[in-house]
């Protein structure tokens, strides 16, 4: 599968904790009773959730199951 | 009741669904190690989820939030990068595994660049970096045995206890009997997990709040990471280690292979990482033991978690906390060691004897498992350390595998065996050496900014690996950009995949 602009929404989470976290650091207080740091990750977690659901179902599934591997070269997605 | 007795009621119930699984099945090499091929989305999600709900986060995990506040939060924010990259990697690599019929992660590497001779190379990468994760298991074991006899049986005869188990489960049932288990694993561990995650805040400090507000009064700063050490470099370059080698692991890519379809991969990685969401309550456990049970000290962190169950609950409820920790142990334990025999024997050995039927690979796959299990043995009676830093030198390990396996997936390699080996070699090295020494960036320039030198030297060996390969690469032969026809043995795999 070639990477299409929609695959970049992967990339969001995966920044919240990778920048945001060092960003983040040394906040006070709580969100929903939570350390700012834990529940910051905890939402970079559901999202990526989100995210793979989102994007597996705008590339489109092919049934499970249904088609057995390709011939090498003749993977209509590759 | 006592809580051993629950225990052994509950490994006894392992041990039964191991030989359940097998009936039906002959076992042979095809179906002990990669199960048929068969398996669908749940089987596979189990096997592959066994990474996130092993000893190192039931114990280590809340060890660490015990012991080191904010910098545990890593545990919970790995997964969820590496199931990102999951979506993209894994069907690639099923796609052309499947239509090989491939059995290790060292046959995808061998295979891609036509060179026998690199898949010993990465089979011994993988045994070598196994080798702790299996350490890491056992010390588990060890924890639980002796805290759940409350002190009956020490520490040394736990680990002989475990190891057999575990050694025993292996043998008998291969990768069918650790999907079985891996149910009953998971159920015990997610029941476990929420309800001591959530009970154990509220009975000892009357709310979530109030327990974070109490150890934030007693510990400033303990959920924020600290400017050096552990510091947001660390952070971010162990988190990012950590993502890129989730799949590095031997036993985790071959896991792979047992998907019936490679949408298996996709869906996963959608649902996944709310599975591992569950961690969150580990971690509250451990919090909770920071004012009920205080003072464990170093590795010693990594006990809260059942000192705490000990102080609340009556004998056979710990047992029962006690043998979701021992499945949290047996299964990816047996992953390890099934998969350590099986590139041992298939990687490592047949190279130099191609003779050697598949039978044969099969017994020696089996014969590798005690050997291999008395190695850890020996290094857990050995050494004293806590669990997650085992963990981390294992990533550090085999995460170096990354660059050579990235590099393979175009239809043409882009780098050369060679240039793959000096890769991998450089990438040991430099792991190596630094844990043998101790040696961090920090120590070797403490005038450095914390930014570059608090970063996790797995990751500046992971760059200077890429760099090696590319290198190397640039002088050095490439292999053919098609496949030699004459050794493809693509008509049996075809029809074996055709099928289902």
């Amino acid at each position: 599968m070639r990477p299409k602009p929609r695959h970049a929404l992967a990339l969001l989470p995966t920044l919240m904790i990778l920048v945001g976290v060092p960003l983040l650091n040394g906040a006070h207080g709580t969100v929903l009773g939570l350390p700012p740091l834990l529940a910051w990750i905890v939402a970079a977690v559901v999202l990526t959730s989100v995210v793979m659901a989102v994007i597996r179902a705008l590339d489109g599934h092919p049934a499970p199951d249904s088609a057995p591997p390709p011939e090498p070269g003749s993977d209509p997605r590759a | 009741m006592s809580a051993l007795a629950v225990i052994g009621a509950f490994v006894a119930l392992a041990l039964a669904l191991g030989l359940l699984a097998r009936r039906g099945h002959t076992m042979s090499l095809e179906q002990w190690a990669v199960g048929g091929r068969g398996f669908g989305t749940i089987f596979v999600f189990l096997l592959m989820a066994g990474e996130i709900y092993t000893t190192f986060t039931f114990l280590g995990g809340s060890g660490w939030a015990y012991g080191r506040g904010a910098p545990a939060f890593y545990i919970l924010s790995y997964g969820a990068i590496a199931y990102t990259i999951s979506y993209f990697l894994l069907p690639p690599i099923w796609r052309y595994a499947t239509r090989h019929q491939l059995h290790s992660q060292a046959d995808f590497l061998a295979r891609k660049y036509r060179a026998p001779w690199l898949g010993v190379v990465v089979a011994l990468v993988g045994v070598t970096a196994i080798v702790p994760y299996l350490v890491l298991q056992l010390k588990g074991l060890e924890i639980i045995v002796s805290e759940t006899s409350y002190g009956r049986i020490a520490p040394h005869p736990a680990v002989w206890i475990g190891v057999a188990v575990l050694v025993a489960y292996v043998v008998v049932s291969g990768v069918r009997g650790s999907a079985w288990t891996a149910v009953l694993k998971d159920v015990m561990i997610l029941g476990v997990a929420v309800a001591l995650g959530v009970y154990l805040p509220i009975h000892h400090y009357g709310g979530f709040g109030a327990m974070f507000a109490a150890i934030e009064r007693a510990h400033p700063g303990f959920f924020a990471l600290p400017a050096r050490g552990m510091s947001p470099a660390w952070f971010v370059s162990t988190v990012l280690l950590s993502a890129l080698g989730f799949y590095m692991w031997p036993h985790g890519f071959a896991a792979g292979y047992t998907a019936r379809s490679e949408d298996v991969f996709r869906r996963n990685a959608a649902i996944m990482p709310l599975y591992q969401l569950v961690l969150l309550f580990v971690l509250f456990v451990g919090f909770a033991a920071i004012l009920t049970v205080p003072g464990l000290k170093g590795a010693d962190a990594d006990l809260s978690l059942l000192r705490l169950s000990r102080a609340t609950f009556a004998p056979p409820l710990v047992g029962l906390i006690g043998a979701a920790g021992v499945l949290t142990a047996l299964v990816p334990g047996s992953m390890l060691l099934l998969t350590a025999g099986t590139i041992l024997a298939k990687n490592v050995v047949r190279p130099f004897a191609p003779a050697m039927s598949e039978r044969a690979v099969g017994v020696l796959a089996r014969l590798a498992v005690p050997a291999i299990a008395l190695l850890a043995v020996a290094f857990t009676l050995q050494d004293g350390g806590a669990i997650v830093p085992l963990l981390l030198l294992g990533y550090n390990l085999v995460t170096q595998l990354l660059p050579a396996l990235l590099a393979s997936l175009p239809e043409r390699p882009r780098a050369t065996p060679l240039g793959a080996f000096a890769g991998i070699v450089a990438g040991e090295a430099i792991v190596t050496w630094a844990a043998l020494s101790g040696a961090t960036l920090a120590k070797l320039f403490p005038h450095w900014p914390g930014a570059i030198a608090d970063l996790n030297i797995g990751l500046v060996a992971l760059i200077a690996n890429a760099v090696v390969m590319l290198l190397v690469s640039a002088v050095t032969p490439r292999v053919p950009a098609n496949e030699p026809a004459a050794r493809e043995p693509r008509a049996p795999a075809l029809a074996g995949a055709a099928g289902r």
